[in-house]
């Protein structure tokens, strides 16, 4: 026993006596070649990335119309904190968060627990599962629009008949469009997060199922102190990226609703939109990137934050 | 060493392709900003507004006949049609980045906006050049005049607001299609027998994109109600708490809530609207009187299905909520395209509004491909002037007129009221929510809302 190697030692790999560094040694050692592969990304990456970012924090502090800007300070940052529909937006975009978090995070978990302890045709349930990831977002709004029709032929409207349930008005409604938006998107999202789920749990070493058997414990017993303590790392990742990912939604409020009804599901992206581009004269870009800056800081401070705090209970 | 050279020569393979793609864009970019720079020897490139993207080939048939007709009398000049839509969004990028089209339509709503930025170019000379700066409609010209007095486009196209209705639901809900609704109380009825005859929507009206807050504005005015004061100075005071609004909306929430006769859908625009109505989903609605032709050629309605009526007036001073769009020309084209422009817009907008061989050529190049002539509008010149062009053009007349009867019997006794001019857009905006709010509430509360909207409308125009 006492021989058995030690697989996570690190190997021994020989290490290349360090040139003294010059541009000569440089281009000999392919530094030119790695520079000429890495330059058309670079350039993409420049263009279509950190420029546009770079440039929206200065529009940020700046009055422009695109043709000519002007500074102005933090007037942006004001006129968006002074805005009454930024405390709605936000509401309604931690609101949507919430039940995408009470719908839409267990789901994927629970399905994919089940999904692994079926025994045959894993493969059509995956494939079933991850089918509404394949539809274009956009055909999968439109199709559950049409879904949604509030008239009583509307589908859901037709299936609630059968069971004696009247009309709904779904989209139509204040209080039914944001629940029936998350419906939406947890359908659509699952099936991502059942795939990683499923990886997850192949790396669940067997032989602690067989031990928890042998101490007689029950299948929910199994999955809360095996199953879930395994998959800590990737639920904490995958709760963060949810997050961050539902804090940005904008896709179906912008396609279902446009933020109705009376401002209902205008959640924060939404209007960031709104300000850039609902206005027909040209919108007022300043505040648009005023709000996107601050957006985005907050992400990332809470990312950082969300990082600190599990950091000591991930495995990973 | 070998490898390392293969290595550079597919790094250099990969940055050339790469460079060659970029210069392919930049090329094209160029080709877009520069007219002429192709090298097309002494003609002025002129690219100009056809039509928003989804326009039937029909349409594009009949563009391509008068652009060469146009190419033929002006041969040194290339005309490009350019897809258009005029959206604000789009505006302001296409006009930085140059590839507005050199003519192109805005709404009146935006033109005083936009002159004000100097975003439109001036042809006070032009105009006068041309001959008939003094035969526009007063009330319209002044919408493209600046502070300065200068004239900034030419009005080609105007509308009063309408009742379009379906005579086929009217039918089938016992109503004689030849006598449509006069009053508003009419429309509430003919809506409720609609809605429980066939199960359609009787009444419906757009709410959503600005919509909203432009059919209240309509349906205000229609209930003599005005939404805004122009107090002549620059400034305007905002009067969306008076009656004629509250009318309007408690005739929504009465045909919603207390009749059932709305149907299901609250976030319709001008778009989704005339979809639900050509599809035969809606009784009835209103909006501008030229939609006649974007029904048949755009939304596939059956033009024996069609009807149209003048919107009730009710209350006092009422009006129908005019509106309508302006040729203009983009600021940073150079002296030779401008005079080109000016010829196009002459020829293609202008000339048929006062010309009979021009009426009758345009006429004839668009009944050939089967779109709608005869539509009825509202003139930019004198009345007489229209009705007099109606008779040139009387052979390609193809639209129902008998079905439009009732509108264009009456459309003359009703006043026509200008749109609301400080930050129209925005102000509609604002309206949108209210609309909403009456429309899935059935317990709103009307006077708040429009306080609210009042006072933050007021706030808007203060800044």
């Amino acid at each position: 026993m006492a021989t058995q190697p030690d697989v996570d030692a690190p190997r021994q790999v020989p290490v290349r006596e360090r040139r003294a560094s010059n541009p000569v040694t440089w281009v000999r050692s392919g530094g030119l070649t790695k520079l000429l592969f890495a330059l058309p990304l670079i350039f993409v990456f420049t263009i279509f990335s950190w420029l546009p970012i770079a440039r929206s924090v200065i529009m940020s502090f700046q009055k422009t119309n695109l043709i000519t800007s002007q500074w102005v300070g933090l007037d942006n940052f004001v006129a968006v904190l002074r805005d009454p529909l930024l405390g709605t937006a936000i509401a309604n975009t931690g609101y949507f968060a919430l039940l995408a978090l009470v719908m839409g995070f267990p789901i994927p978990i629970i399905m994919a627990v089940l999904m692994s302890e079926v025994r045959r045709g894993k493969g059509l349930y995956s494939a079933l599962a991850y089918l509404p990831v394949v539809i274009p977002p956009v055909v999968a709004v439109l199709l559950w629009k049409v879904f949604y029709d509030a008239s009583p032929q509307g589908v859901f409207n037709t299936l609630l008949g059968y069971v004696g349930i009247p009309p709904q008005p779904f989209l139509q409604s204040q209080t039914q469009a944001m629940p029936a938006l998350v419906i939406e998107a947890t359908w659509a999202a699952a099936g991502g997060s059942i795939i990683i789920y499923l990886a997850a749990l192949l790396i669940v070493p067997p032989e602690l199922y067989d031990a928890a058997e042998v101490d007689g414990a029950g299948i929910w017993r199994k999955i809360w102190h095996v199953t879930l303590p395994q998959m800590r790392g990737v639920i904490f990742v995958m709760l963060i990226l949810q997050v961050l990912a539902t804090a940005q939604v904008f896709l179906e409020p912008y396609l279902f609703t446009g933020g109705g009804p009376v401002h209902a599901t205008t959640t924060i992206l939404l209007l960031i939109y709104n300000y850039a581009f609902k206005n027909s004269l040209g919108g007022n870009y300043g505040m648009a990137t005023a709000l996107s800056v601050m957006l985005a800081i907050f992400l990332a401070l809470l990312s950082w934050v969300y990082f600190r705090l599990t950091n000591r209970w991930s495995t990973s | 060493m070998r490898s390392i050279g293969r290595k550079t020569a597919i790094a250099g393979v990969t940055l050339a392709a790469g460079a060659l793609l970029l210069t392919a864009c930049s090329s094209d970019d160029g080709n877009n900003a520069s007219p002429g720079a192709d090298g097309s020897g002494k003609k002025v490139e002129l690219r100009v507004a056809t039509f928003p993207p989804g326009a039937d080939k029909a349409a594009y048939d009949a563009f391509a006949v008068q652009e060469k007709q146009f190419e033929d009398a002006n041969p040194d000049i290339d005309v490009i049609g350019v897809e258009y839509e005029w959206t604000g969004p789009t505006f302001a990028v296409q006009l930085a980045g140059g590839s507005l089209p050199d003519v192109f339509t805005v709404p009146f709503t935006d033109t005083k906006t936009l002159l004000e930025n100097g975003q439109l170019m001036d042809v006070t000379q032009e105009m006068k050049d041309l001959g008939y700066a003094d035969k526009f409609n007063p009330i319209i010209l002044d919408g493209v005049t600046g502070t300065d007095g200068n004239v900034y486009g030419f009005p080609r196209q105007a509308y009063a607001m309408a009742l379009h209705y379906n005579r086929n639901l009217f039918e089938q809900a016992g109503l004689d299609p030849n006598s449509p609704p006069t009053t508003w109380d009419e429309v509430r009825a003919d809506a409720k027998a609609i809605a429980e005859k066939t199960g359609k929507a009787g009444y419906a009206q757009m709410a959503i994109n600005n919509t909203g807050g432009w059919q209240l504005t309509a349906t205000t005015v229609a209930h003599g109600g005005r939404t805004q004061i122009d107090n002549g100075d620059g400034t305007y005071t905002e009067t969306i708490n008076n009656p004629g609004t509250k009318a309007a909306l408690q005739f929504l929430h009465d045909v919603r809530w207390e009749d059932n006769s709305f149907g299901s859908k609250f976030d319709l625009d001008w778009g989704t609207i005339n979809q639900e109505f050509a599809a035969g989903n809606i009784g009835m609605y209103t909006s501008g009187s030229d939609v006649y032709t974007a029904l048949v050629r755009d939304f596939g309605m059956d033009p024996a299905q069609y009807g149209m009526t003048v919107v009730p007036m009710d209350g006092e001073d009422p009006g129908t909520l005019g509106g309508g769009d302006v040729a203009v020309i983009s600021p940073t084209i150079d002296d030779a395209t401008k005079a080109a422009a000016v010829k196009w817009i002459d020829w293609y907008y202008m000339q048929k509004l006062m010309n009979e061989d021009a009426a009758v050529t345009d006429a004839k190049a668009l009944s050939d491909a089967g779109q709608a002539v005869g539509t009825p509008v509202l003139p930019v010149l004198s009345k007489d002037l229209y009705e007099q062009s109606l008779t040139w053009i009387a052979p390609y007349i193809n639209v129902p007129l008998d079905q439009m009867k009732p509108f264009t019997d009456h459309i003359w006794e009703q006043t026509p009221v200008g749109e609301p001019k400080g930050k129209t857009q925005e102000i509609y905006a604002l309206l949108d929510p209210v609309v909403q709010a009456v429309l899935t509430d059935q317990n709103a509360d009307i006077d708040a809302l429009l306080n609210q909207a009042n006072s933050d409308a007021q706030a808007l125009l203060d800044q």
